[in-house]
């Protein structure tokens, strides 16, 4: 911490979190499942940034991990694993490792052909969760995935089925993959990634094996959007094909460009803007979509940084 | 580090942009690369820092054959350039560019986690002081004026402490008190680092150079001391012209 200065975004940050926290104590049932969605959303959103902001990947097919980790876990949850952390951590495992090929093929390419190619494997995953129905019974989904237990919270009679005590579970993980993702970013890792980013050729001539760097971050992102899919999964109790959806990904873009990328804290915002205009408008427009699109067009144009650099001009 | 290719060909559609060039630039040395617009001399750093593939011949870095190495694997035998037009991190500050290029050469890029790294810092610090960049650490790079690019450009080669270094036009586009600042600079290397040098102006060609090497589309027509090309007829003929 620099000395004389008071560290305001830290400090609106807590303040923030404290305020979602107390969410439960006062809100409507309604809202606390909206505040839900939006922060396992946001979640995603944060893992989608850590490519489109900082490596400047921008991959449309962000919701293949996504879907892999909710299929990952409602698969093992309905098998009777009932462990939080052994599902978390496969919905981050499995979808890491899918991630691995998809990122390797794609990364070949750059820029409108990276983002086509991303799209092209996503849709194929979803396809695959369509027809595979021996696995995922298709369309119909996998329904009914029990909320999973953690240790000692039996004892303090707390159940995940309560929507407080799940939704804080979801609050402590996006803040856990925020600093998380934070602490990435300022890594020399992650300074690297800004350096591809900004001149793969000059990253090359100075002796960086630029494509590892790159499959490196594509599948953390993975993993991460691995553990907003299984955290959808146990929160809505089924996983459908609906998950993988291009439209999914393009919720997530539309989520990082309208907060502002190249900052966690922007998706973050982001997210919940996408998902309030979501759950909110849709209950009073039915072409609440046409509001979402006006919104991602006005921010592309006007506000390129996004709701973060409106906060920093102001 | 020495350098040698043999028999490099390089075609662009019909045309060869280098045909069986043969040079060997000895560790240490100090080669300029000259020829008329056109004549192959940025291909032919392009071939030897591994960005483009030649159709026939080698290129030998040190002692490795590094024909088909690419271009990170080339720079971490030690060998580093700098390029025609500037190729800097623009949105990035002056010294997080260093620092990326300080990074490069202790491999340390592989962690995952922030933490002051003073060594880092330290070495930044001293090189924008020595490229009188100083001044201008935390603006933006692209935000630079040209010749402070240029100056930018150069330093982000030297950080990497190549043992070889081709330099494309480093002082295109620079003044008078630029250019100077940048000889002595260059004048300032290590006597072990070898130097390929690619560049019109021929004050400085001639303050550097031990060796000049001549190409004319794509070949190359003259190799040797400053004295001797200056004199070679067919040097003056096509580069030189009427002096």
């Amino acid at each position: 911490m620099i000395q004389g200065r008071i560290p305001y975004r830290s400090v609106l940050l807590v303040l923030f979190a404290i305020a979602l926290g107390s969410i439960p104590l006062w809100a409507p049932r309604f809202w606390i499942y909206i505040a839900t969605q939006a922060l396992i959303f946001a979640i995603f959103a944060m893992s989608l940034d850590l490519l489109v902001g900082y490596a400047g990947l921008p991959s449309f097919g962000h919701a293949a991990f996504y879907g892999v980790g909710a299929y990952a876990c409602a698969l093992l949850a309905l098998g009777h694993v009932d462990g939080l952390v052994p599902l978390l951590l496969a919905g981050a495992i499995i979808a890491g490792l899918a991630a691995l090929p998809i990122g390797a093929l794609s990364l070949r390419t750059s820029g409108i052909y990276f983002l086509m190619l991303t799209l092209a494997f996503a849709q194929m995953l979803w396809g695959l969760a369509v027809n595979w129905t021996s696995l995922t019974r298709g369309t119909d989904g996998l329904i009914g995935i029990p909320r999973p237990t953690f240790p000692g919270l039996d004892a303090l009679n707390i159940t995940l089925y309560d929507r407080g005590p799940f939704f804080i579970l979801c609050l402590l993980i996006a803040i856990a993959v925020f600093v998380f993702l934070e602490a990435l970013a300022r890594s020399p890792f992650g300074k690297t990634l800004e350096g591809i980013r900004e001149n793969d050729r000059r990253m090359r001539a100075l002796g960086f094996p630029t494509f590892r760097y790159r499959l490196a971050a594509f599948v953390a992102a993975g993993a991460v959007a691995g553990i907003s899919g299984a955290l959808a999964a146990m929160a809505n109790g089924f996983a459908t094909p609906d998950l993988l959806y291009w439209t999914v990904s393009g919720m997530g873009l539309i989520a990082v460009v309208v907060g502002g990328s190249r900052s966690f804290v922007g998706p973050l915002l982001g997210a919940f803007v996408v998902l309030v205009a979501q759950l909110g408008l849709s209950t009073y427009l039915d072409r609440w979509e046409l509001v979402l699109g006006a919104l991602f067009i006005v921010f592309v144009l006007f506000l390129p940084r996004g709701l973060v650099g409106l906060v920093r001009r102001a | 580090m020495e350098l040698m290719v043999a028999g490099l060909t390089v075609r662009f559609g019909a045309v060869a942009a280098l045909d069986r060039v043969d040079l060997h630039v000895a560790s240490g040395e100090r080669r300029a690369l000259i020829g008329p617009n056109g004549a192959g001399k940025t291909t032919l750093l392009n071939v030897i820092a591994g960005e483009l593939r030649p159709a026939a011949g080698s290129v030998q870095i040190g002692q490795r054959d590094a024909t088909s190495l690419p271009p990170w694997r080339r720079a971490r035998l030690g060998l580093g350039r700098t390029f025609q037009r500037s190729t800097l991190f623009g949105q990035l500050t002056v010294a997080e560019n260093v620092a990326l290029a300080v990074r490069a050469r202790v491999h340390g890029a592989w962690r995952f986690w922030p933490g002051r790294d003073r060594s880092v810092n330290d070495e930044v610090g001293r090189r924008l002081d020595a490229a009188g960049l100083a001044h201008v650490a935390r603006r933006r790079a692209a935000t630079l004026g040209h010749g402070e690019q240029r100056i930018l450009e150069l330093e982000l080669a030297l950080t990497a402490a190549p043992t070889a270094l081709l330099l494309d036009e480093p002082m295109a586009g620079l003044s008078g008190a630029e250019r100077q600042a940048a000889l002595s600079r260059l004048l300032a290397l290590p006597r072990d680092v070898t130097l390929v040098i690619v560049e019109h102006d021929l004050d400085a060609v001639f303050a550097l150079a031990e060796r000049i090497s001549v190409l004319d589309h794509g070949v190359k027509i003259a190799d040797g001391e400053p004295a001797a090309v200056r004199a070679d007829p067919r040097v003056q003929e096509a580069y030189l012209g009427v002096r």
